[in-house]
C-alpha cells in the first residue's frame, strides 16, 4: 500500500512540474511581451519597461520560471496588476467561497446520485428505471444556470427562504452557509444526474458478475447481495467521476457565481483574463492544477482502499 | 432424499426443460452430462430457484418432501447455502475480488445465523483447512490465489453449513488436469464424509465415469437416458449417448503423413528465451525477470502435426506469440519458411503462418460480414485480390471448411460455435499458408462438434499439405491429431517424441503425472 502511494505521489509530482512548465510557457513565452499585452496597444515603451521590471520579467526565461516556482512554494503568488494586492490574498478570500461551495455541491450530488443510481440499477428495465433515466437525461441537458434561476424564483423571490445572491462572509457562519445552499443545489443537480447514470451502469455491470451469483447461492437475498457485494465493486468508476467533478466544481462555477453574485475563484480568473491581469491568471491556474492533482491523488488512494488488487502495483 | 419429478421450465415462453425426472441419495454422486445448451445448468438453477427473469416452472423438485419450486423467495434464501450449496465453473470470477476470502467463507455462516462474526471466522478457518487450504491465511484476497485454490474457497463457502445437496456446475472445466484431479478427489471425499448428495454437472464423460454413481444424459432440455453409471456407460442404449461416447474418443482418419523428415524444418525454433520484467520491489527496483520461455527448441516438418501440451502458466501461449512474431524474444532464434520471425518482420512473411484461437467469437469483429472477416488476412499480401476475385476466394475457403459460399454475407452471431470455428479456419486458410498454429482451437467445443472439426483439420492437412502446431491442454485431442508431441513445464520442454510413444511410455515424471491425472473413460465404456 505504501509503495502504491509513493508511486502515485511520484507520478503526480511529475505531472505538476510538467503542468507548471506548460502554464509558464503558454503565458510568458508566447506570444510576445506580457507587459505590453497587459498594457494594451497604446502603451509607451517606458511604461512597458517599468511593468516588466515590476513583474520580474527582466531575467532569462529559466530564471523567471525558477523565481515564479520558488515564490509560489513560499506562498508568494506575485502581485496583481489591477488590484495592486498580493495574489495570495485575493485567492485566499475567493477560495473560502469556492472550496465550501464545491464540497457542498459534491456531497449533495453524491447523496442524490447514489440512491437513485442504485434504485435504477436494481429495477433495470422497469418503470422506476425509465423514470430515473429520463430525469437524469433532463438533468444533464438543462444548463445549471437555468436551475439556478428557477431556484432563485421559487425559494428567494416567492418563498423568501434564502437571499437571491451575495455572500455575507464567514463572520456569520450560518448566513454564509445559507447563501451557499441555492448555488450548491444548482451546481449539484447536473452533476448528480451524470453521477447517477455512471452509478447505474457500473452497478448493472457488477450485478452480472459471477460472484453475485455465488452470493445468491450462499443464501443472500437480492438486496443483501447488492449492498454487500455489488456496491463496493461498482465504486471504482464512480470515484473517477467524483474526482473529475470536484475539479470542475472548483473553477467551473463561473456562471453560477455570477448568477448568485458570489466572489469565487471562477470569477477571479474570469476577471483576470478580461483585465489582462496575467499574474492572477497564471497563479490561479497553477493553483487549480495543484488542486486537481491533490484530488486525483485522493481518488487514487480511494481506489486502493476500494480495490485490493491495486495495492500491489507501483 | 432429493427427487425431481416432471420438471419443466420455460423462460419468457421459450421451453428450456421438459419433463426432467431423477432422484438423488445422500452420500452419492449424480452426474448430469450433455452438450452445451442441453439444459444441465438450468436444471441446477431451477433447484436453487436462481433462474433468469421471466421463468415458469411446472412439476416438483423436492428436498425431503419440501417442494423447492413453490417456496417463497425468503424461504429459499434460508435454504440456499444452508441445505443447498452450489459451486460454479469459473473459480477466477466466482469470488468477490474486493473482499477477503475468510470473510467470504464466514458470510455463509453469518447470513444463516449459524455463528457471530468472530466465531464464524474461526469456523471459516476450519472449513478452509478441510478443503485443503491450511496454508492460506483468512485475510488473503482472491486475486492472490490460483484457480484451483479459488475453487477450493468456493467449495468451502458452499459446504460451510454441511448442505444436504451440493451442486457442482462444471467445477473443473476451467482447471488444469492435475488441479482437476485434486478438486475431484476433494469432492469425492466430502460426499463420503459429510453424507451429502452431489449433483455433478459436466460435459466430460470421463469425469462422470470417474465420479458418479448414477448418471443422466441430457439433450435439448430433456433426459434421454439414465441409470447407474456402469449401466449407462457400458450399454449406451440411446443413440445420442452412443454418439457422445464415440465423439469423445474420436480418432480422425489421418493419412500417414507424407513427411519430409530429412529436409530443412518449415519452422525452426532454436534455444529461444522469452522473459518478462520481474515484479516491482521498490520504486526503481524490480525482481528477477520471469522466464516464461526458457531455452526452447523445436522443429516442425512439412506436413507434420506437432503437439505442444502443458498446463496453464507453463509458457505455451508466450511461445505461441513469439512463433507468430507478435512478441520479441530475448535469446535464440525463430525461423519460419526461411524467414526470421520477429515483431518487425515484413507483413507478407506473415501470410505463410496463420493462427486459429480458442474462442472464435472473441476474435471476430461482430459488425463485420463473414466475407470481410475471412478476407482480413489479405492485408498481409502486397497484391490482394479485389472485389469479384476476392469473393471467389472467400467462397472457396468457406467451401473448403464445409460451409456454404452464401454464408459470406452473414454476420458471426448467425452461426453456432462449431461453424464459427470453421470460419476462423477459413480465415486462416485464405492466404494459403504452409503452417497453421491451432491454439486451443477445439477446446471450447462440444465433443461432437470437436470431432467434426478434428476430421476437418485432418482432411485439410491431407489435401493441402499443411503443417500444424497444435497447442492444447487437452491430452485426448493432442493424442488424436498429432504425430509428435512436446511437453512443456515451467518454460522448458521436458519431453519430446512421437505421440504414441510419449503417451504409452512417458519418460519424464511430469508427463507421467499429467497422464495419470487426466480422467479416462473406463474400459467397460469402450465399444470396440
Amino acid at each position: 500500500m505504501l509503495r502504491y502511494i509513493l508511486g502515485r505521489l511520484v507520478s503526480l509530482s511529475l505531472s505538476l512540474i510538467v503542468a507548471s512548465l506548460v502554464i509558464f510557457t503558454v503565458i510568458e513565452v508566447i506570444p510576445g511581451d506580457p507587459a505590453a499585452f497587459m498594457l494594451g496597444l497604446n502603451a509607451d515603451d517606458s511604461t512597458v519597461a517599468a511593468l516588466r521590471a515590476d513583474l520580474g520579467l527582466d531575467g532569462s526565461r529559466a530564471e523567471c520560471y525558477v523565481a515564479w516556482i520558488t515564490g509560489m512554494v513560499q506562498g508568494d503568488f506575485g502581485t496583481s496588476y489591477t488590484y495592486r494586492v498580493p495574489v495570495a490574498d485575493l485567492v485566499a478570500d475567493r477560495l473560502w467561497v469556492s472550496l465550501p461551495l464545491a464540497v457542498l455541491s459534491l456531497i449533495l450530488s453524491t447523496l442524490i446520485a447514489f440512491p437513485i443510481g442504485l434504485i435504477a440499477a436494481a429495477n433495470r428495465g422497469r418503470a422506476a428505471d425509465y423514470g430515473i433515466m429520463g430525469g437524469t437525461q433532463l438533468g444533464i441537458a438543462v444548463p445549471n444556470f437555468w436551475f439556478a434561476m428557477l431556484l432563485v424564483l421559487v425559494f428567494a423571490v416567492n418563498l423568501h427562504w434564502f437571499n437571491a445572491g451575495g455572500f455575507p462572509g464567514w463572520g456569520t457562519p450560518i448566513m454564509a452557509l445559507k447563501s451557499l445552499v441555492l448555488p450548491s443545489i444548482a451546481l449539484a443537480l447536473p452533476q448528480a444526474a451524470i453521477l447517477a447514470r455512471v452509478m447505474r451502469s457500473a452497478l448493472i455491470e457488477t450485478l452480472a458478475q459471477d460472484y453475485m451469483r455465488t452470493a445468491r447461492a450462499k443464501g443472500l437475498s437480492r438486496r443483501q447481495a447488492v449492498l454487500r457485494h455489488a456496491l463496493r465493486n461498482a465504486l471504482i468508476p464512480v470515484l473517477t467521476i467524483i474526482g473529475l467533478q470536484f475539479s470542475f466544481l472548483l473553477a467551473g462555477a463561473i456562471i453560477i457565481e455570477n448568477v448568485f453574485f458570489l466572489p469565487g475563484l471562477g470569477r477571479l480568473i474570469f476577471q483576470g483574463i478580461t483585465q489582462r491581469d496575467l499574474v492572477v491568471v497564471e497563479s490561479v491556474t497553477m493553483l487549480l492544477v495543484f488542486a486537481v492533482i491533490v484530488v486525483t491523488f485522493l481518488v487514487d488512494i480511494a481506489y486502493a482502499i476500494a480495490d485490493p488488487r491495486l495495492r500491489r502495483r507501483g | 432424499m432429493i427427487s425431481v419429478d416432471h420438471l419443466s421450465l420455460s423462460i419468457h415462453g421459450t421451453p428450456i426443460l421438459r419433463d426432467v425426472s431423477f432422484a438423488m441419495q445422500p452420500g452419492r454422486t449424480f452426474g448430469l452430462v450433455g452438450e452445451s445448451g442441453s439444459g444441465k445448468s438450468m436444471t441446477a438453477l431451477a433447484l436453487m430457484q436462481l433462474l433468469p427473469e421471466g421463468f415458469q416452472t411446472s412439476g416438483t423438485a423436492s428436498l425431503d418432501g419440501i417442494n423447492l419450486l413453490d417456496r417463497p423467495e425468503a424461504e429459499m434464501c434460508a435454504l440456499r447455502g444452508n441445505e443447498l450449496g452450489m459451486i460454479f465453473q469459473e473459480p477466477m470470477t466466482a469470488l468477490n475480488p474486493v473482499r477477503r476470502i475468510g470473510d467470504q467463507v464466514a458470510e455463509t455462516l453469518c447470513i444463516h445465523g449459524a455463528a457471530p462474526r468472530r466465531d464464524a471466522l474461526k469456523m471459516a478457518r476450519q472449513k478452509l483447512d478441510r478443503v485443503g487450504l491450511p496454508q492460506i491465511a483468512l485475510d488473503r484476497y482472491p486475486h492472490e490465489l490460483s484457480g484451483g485454490q479459488r475453487q477450493r474457497v468456493c467449495i468451502a463457502t458452499a459446504i460451510a453449513l454441511r448442505p444436504r445437496l451440493l451442486i457442482a456446475d462444471e467445477p473443473t472445466t476451467a482447471l488444469d488436469v492435475t488441479t482437476q484431479a485434486q478438486i475431484l478427489d476433494l469432492l469425492r471425499g466430502l460426499v463420503e464424509e459429510e453424507d451429502m448428495a452431489l449433483l455433478l454437472i459436466t460435459h466430460d464423460l470421463a469425469v462422470v465415469a470417474d465420479m458418479a454413481d448414477h448418471v443422466a444424459v441430457m439433450k435439448a432440455g430433456g433426459i434421454v437416458e439414465q441409470g447407474t453409471t456402469h449401466d449407462v456407460l457400458s450399454q449406451q442404449t440411446h443413440p445420442y449417448t452412443r454418439a457422445l461416447f464415440e465423439a469423445s474418443d474420436h480418432q480422425p482418419r489421418r493419412s500417414t503423413p507424407d513427411m519430409d523428415t530429412g529436409g530443412e524444418a518449415l519452422l525452426r525454433v532454436t534455444n529461444t528465451t522469452r522473459h518478462y520484467p520481474g515484479p516491482r520491489i521498490g520504486l526503481f527496483r524490480r525482481g528477477a525477470p520471469v522466464r516464461a520461455v526458457d531455452g526452447v527448441s523445436l522443429g516442425l516438418q512439412t506436413g507434420e502435426s506437432l503437439g505442444l501440451v502443458g498446463e496453464s502458466g507453463c509458457g505455451k501461449s508466450t511461445l505461441t506469440r513469439a512463433i507468430l512474431g507478435l512478441d520479441p524474444i530475448q535469446g535464440g532464434d525463430i525461423r519460419a519458411l526461411g524467414y526470421a520471425v520477429s515483431p518487425h518482420m515484413p507483413r507478407e512473411n506473415r501470410a505463410g503462418i496463420q493462427v486459429v484461437f480458442q474462442d472464435p467469437y472473441g476474435s471476430f469483429n461482430p459488425r463485420w460480414t463473414v466475407e470481410h472477416l475471412v478476407a482480413e488476412p489479405y492485408h498481409l499480401l502486397p497484391e490482394a485480390p479485389q472485389r469479384d476475385e476476392r469473393r471467389t476466394q472467400v467462397a472457396q475457403a468457406l467451401e473448403a471448411v464445409g460451409l456454404q459460399s452464401s454464408d459470406m454475407d452473414k454476420y458471426p452471431h448467425e452461426f453456432s460455435g462449431g461453424q464459427r470455428q470453421r470460419i476462423a479456419i477459413a480465415r486462416a486458410l485464405i492466404t494459403h499458408p504452409k503452417i497453421l498454429v491451432l491454439d486451443e482451437a477445439v477446446s471450447a467445443l462440444d465433443v461432437r462438434v470437436r470431432a467434426q472439426i478434428l476430421d476437418l483439420l485432418a482432411d485439410l492437412q491431407a489435401r493441402m499439405g499443411l503443417s500444424y502446431l497444435f497447442i492444447s491442454h487437452d491430452l485426448t485431442v493432442v493424442r488424436a491429431i498429432t504425430d509428435r508431441v512436446l511437453v512443456m513445464q515451467a518454460g522448458k520442454i521436458v519431453e519430446e517424441g512421437p505421440t504414441r510413444r510419449v503417451f504409452e511410455a512417458p519418460d519424464h515424471p511430469y508427463t507421467r503425472a499429467l497422464l495419470a491425472a487426466a480422467p479416462r473413460l473406463p474400459d467397460y465404456a469402450r465399444k470396440d
